[in-house]
């Protein structure tokens, strides 16, 4: 059942991807792959991911929007086919995440013609993988405290500082980093840059471990880093409002350079359902608990309600307020799927104490992996506690809060 | 199967909807609806016999507005418009809150239209007030379920028993009776003043609506009442199933959305602690929760209404959605209302109750959410 009707050109265009990615799905790879592009931690999977991602991008289904001159393929309003797409045929992610997500679309509003030329071409084709440097030790949910100094020497600027959280950063060639120029003003103190990480010269990118054990994250120290002013992202203070284009982009509400790949929310609800019928309760199954039956029912009721906003999002009489639903998304995809991994480690039973590796494992260490997992997306872009400040402030009209 | 891209809300769809929000907003302002349900608690729930009081000139502009006939097929006098013009309707309904047997009969003609009825439906469209007198004391809301027996008498048929939880009976003019026979269900519609009907009103919590107990005492029906003939009755019911369900989601959800809206307001003027106490993320979070599950109940039951017309395989899995959505809104929009109000929400005097108690009225009929799920999940496993 798709979602709205394609126009001639889209029914082609998502035939096109269909028939493509039935017959360039890559081979499984023969060790495990991350459920998330975050979680990426070691060169084979990186490799792996990257050829595919170039695969795509080559094929037309990642810049798919973006304008020819910035290495995309100049069309209108595909992305969105081509990202359904590729989630519905359950291939890999798109490794460049940050890079698809956040800083090509930011590149592209607040960019000079120098910078969308130089930059846009190899992050669509994951050549070159990107991460973000907004959150430090001492700005988390309240962003625009971040400490990270840039001062202006010629046609320079050092940087000194400290970013953590930061996903991909051991493969990343770029940054896009918010840095404070002045302590006189919080907000208009801030400057946004695009800043070399690989190779460059008093940068260090040490791994943090996450609960999961996992590495895939990381901090990233900067002590006295020269940035060109020509890696400036528009103006001087302008920084927090360059870094609200990012946000809008990282929390779901704007389409991006390319997404799609990985497992969809309806195939997780049908997975719940299989682990529930064959995981032994008593005489029968966990599926035959009515108890059961109502919490896998309420996910699914969960994921049908994320899918139908989405489709009520573009009919404006449907909608009460234009950011009410937009603005929504992120605490409910990043709290769907954490409640609905809990309810797997539930449903397992016992059996969710075995953890990655363990042949005994149900779906080899998938549910307790996915739950601890799942805080990253519910504390990263603004935790959700920020996200319902920001919802009953600007869609309510509440006071704000402090 | 591609569905259409605006959900059926086209430009005379959204007319019908705003013409609708407006009249009601101007028509039943809250004071109104408490000098008409709850000017009184004694007259409310200790007289012998507890009021129905609602609008009969309201009643009259929806007929002339053409309200009773907009789901009525063109063939018998009606508009013909989309099951999702209805549900619109009904969800301006419960965010008035406003007592009419507009909803009962929205609720009747989905039957009478799937039972292709059309000299009923044709009194519809003219405004006869209609409601379904289909359930059985038990509770049950499984379609064939009745009390009601049909018995063959003469060359005719008479009817025997009781109809439980019959909606706003007290305002309706026909009600389409769901009776069992040897050979299966059938459905009648009887006019409620036939020589044999006896309605007996409940005492209910909600004061926007009536409720009562309607016995058939040997009530004799012809060819003229039938709507389905015995055998067909179930179908017919199951049939209609996902737009009644549909229907009363949506009722939730508009009763949900004043709730929000009045209690956030509240919460920018209430001041406690030198702010208003929508400053507080205790009285903060807890509205926007509401916010998200009003939107998700909101969203299923679009689509449910637009799966009616345009996927009808597919509209009962999302009908079932759409009302547990709708009564999981209400009741956590109901529970917030009263408590963030504190303890003037606690009284008679402030206006929540009355949202309040509608809700927890719309909350049971047809099915809880528990009882919505557990429906559900069977469903969710047949398509595996």
């Amino acid at each position: 059942m798709s979602q709205r009707p394609d126009t001639q050109d889209q029914a082609e265009f998502r035939e096109y991807c269909r028939r493509w990615l039935e017959e360039n799905r890559p081979p499984a790879p023969s060790f495990r792959l991350p459920i998330a592009p975050i979680e990426v931690s070691s060169e084979e999977q990186r490799q792996y991911l990257c050829a595919w991602q170039k695969k795509c991008h080559a094929a037309g289904l990642v810049g798919t929007d973006y304008p020819k001159e910035y290495g995309g393929h100049g069309h209108k309003g595909f992305q969105a086919i081509a990202s359904q797409e590729m989630g519905r045929a359950g291939v890999p992610f798109m490794i460049n995440v940050i890079g698809l997500g956040m800083a090509a679309p930011t590149i592209l509003v607040h960019g000079t013609e120098e910078q969308k030329r130089r930059f846009l071409p190899p992050l669509l084709s994951s050549d070159e993988i990107w991460c973000q440097g907004f959150s430090e030790p001492g700005a988390g949910s309240d962003l625009a405290s971040a400490q990270t100094t840039v001062v202006r020497e010629g046609d320079n600027w050092i940087v000194n500082g400290h970013k953590v959280w930061t996903s991909l950063a051991h493969f990343a060639s770029w940054m896009i980093l918010l840095g404070r120029h002045s302590k006189a003003d919080k907000y208009n103190g801030l400057t946004y840059f695009i800043a070399p990480i690989k190779d460059a010269k008093g940068v260090t990118v040490r791994p943090l471990v996450k609960i999961t054990g996992e590495t895939g994250f990381n901090e990233v120290l900067f002590e006295d880093v020269i940035v060109p002013d020509s890696l400036r992202l528009d103006e001087v203070g302008k920084g927090w409002t360059v870094a609200m284009t990012t946000l809008t982009y990282e929390r779901g509400a704007a389409e991006g350079a390319g997404s799609g790949g990985g497992t969809s929310v309806e195939e997780y609800v049908n997975e719940l359902i299989a682990l529930a019928k064959r995981t032994r309760r008593g005489a029968g199954t966990a599926w035959d608990d009515a108890v059961v039956r109502d919490k896998v029912a309420q996910i699914a009721i969960r994921a049908e309600g994320l899918r139908q906003n989405a489709r009520r999002m573009r009919i404006e009489a449907l909608t009460d307020h234009p950011m009410r639903i937009p603005l929504q998304s992120k605490v409910l995809i990043t709290e769907l799927i954490q409640d609905l991994s809990a309810l797997g480690v539930e449903i397992a039973g016992p059996h969710a104490s075995r953890y990655l590796g363990d042949p005994g494992a149900p779906d080899g260490g998938h549910w307790p992996h996915a739950y601890m997992n799942s805080y990253g997306m519910t504390i990263a872009a603004g935790s959700n506690e920020i996200q319902r400040n920001i919802l009953g402030e600007r869609v309510l009209g509440l006071p704000k809060s402090k | 199967m591609a569905l259409t891209k605006d959900l059926g809300f086209g430009p005379d769809e959204q007319l019908v909807r705003d013409q609708a929000r407006k009249l009601l907003k101007d028509s039943v302002p809250v004071d109104k609806l408490r000098t008409l349900v709850a000017r009184d608690h004694h007259e409310a729930y200790e007289t012998k016999i507890q009021p129905a009081s609602w609008d009969e000139g309201l009643w009259k502009q929806m007929i002339e507005l053409g309200w009773t006939a907009l789901s009525v097929p063109e063939s018998a006098g009606g508009l013909g418009m989309k099951t999702i013009v209805s549900v619109a309707l009904a969800e301006e309904l419960g965010r008035v809150a406003v007592p009419s047997p507009l909803p009962a009969t929205l609720a009747a003609t989905v039957v009478l239209k799937a039972a292709g009825a059309t000299s009923w439906l044709e009194k519809i469209a003219g405004g006869e007030a209609a409601t379904l007198a289909v359930t059985p004391e038990s509770g049950s809301w499984e379609p064939g379920d009745t009390d009601v027996e049909a018995r063959a008498a003469g060359g005719g048929v008479t009817l025997h028993g009781k109809a439980s939880f019959v909606q706003d009976a007290r305002k309706a003019r026909l009600l389409v009776v769901s009776a069992k026979s040897p050979a299966g269900v059938a459905l009648y519609v009887v006019p409620v003043d036939a020589p044999g009907v006896t309605i007996t009103p409940d005492r209910i919590v909600d004061l926007t609506r009536d409720q009562a107990t309607v016995s058939f005492d040997g009530v004799a029906v012809d060819a003229k009442n039938v709507a389905a003939g015995e055998g067909k009755g179930k179908a017919v019911l199951e049939q209609a199933l996902p737009a009644i369900l549909t229907l009363l989601a949506a009722d939730a959800c508009g009763a949900a959305e004043w709730q929000l809206q009045t209690t956030a307001e509240y919460a920018k003027s209430r001041v406690q602690f030198e702010h208003p106490i929508g400053f507080f993320q205790a009285v903060k979070h807890p509205l926007v929760n509401v916010m998200l599950a009003i939107d998700r109940a909101k969203s299923l039951t679009y689509a449910a209404a637009c799966a009616v017309d345009e996927d009808p395989a597919d509209a009962l899995r999302l009908a079932r959605m759409a009302k547990a959505a709708a009564s999981d809104a209400a009741a956590f929009a109901s529970d917030r209302s009263v408590q963030l109000h504190g303890g003037i929400g606690f009284t008679w005097e402030c206006d929540v109750h009355l949202w309040f108690k509608r809700q927890k009225h719309t909350e049971q009929l047809f099915g809880n959410a528990t009882q919505q799920r557990a429906h559900l999940a069977r469903i969710l496993e047949a398509a595996l």
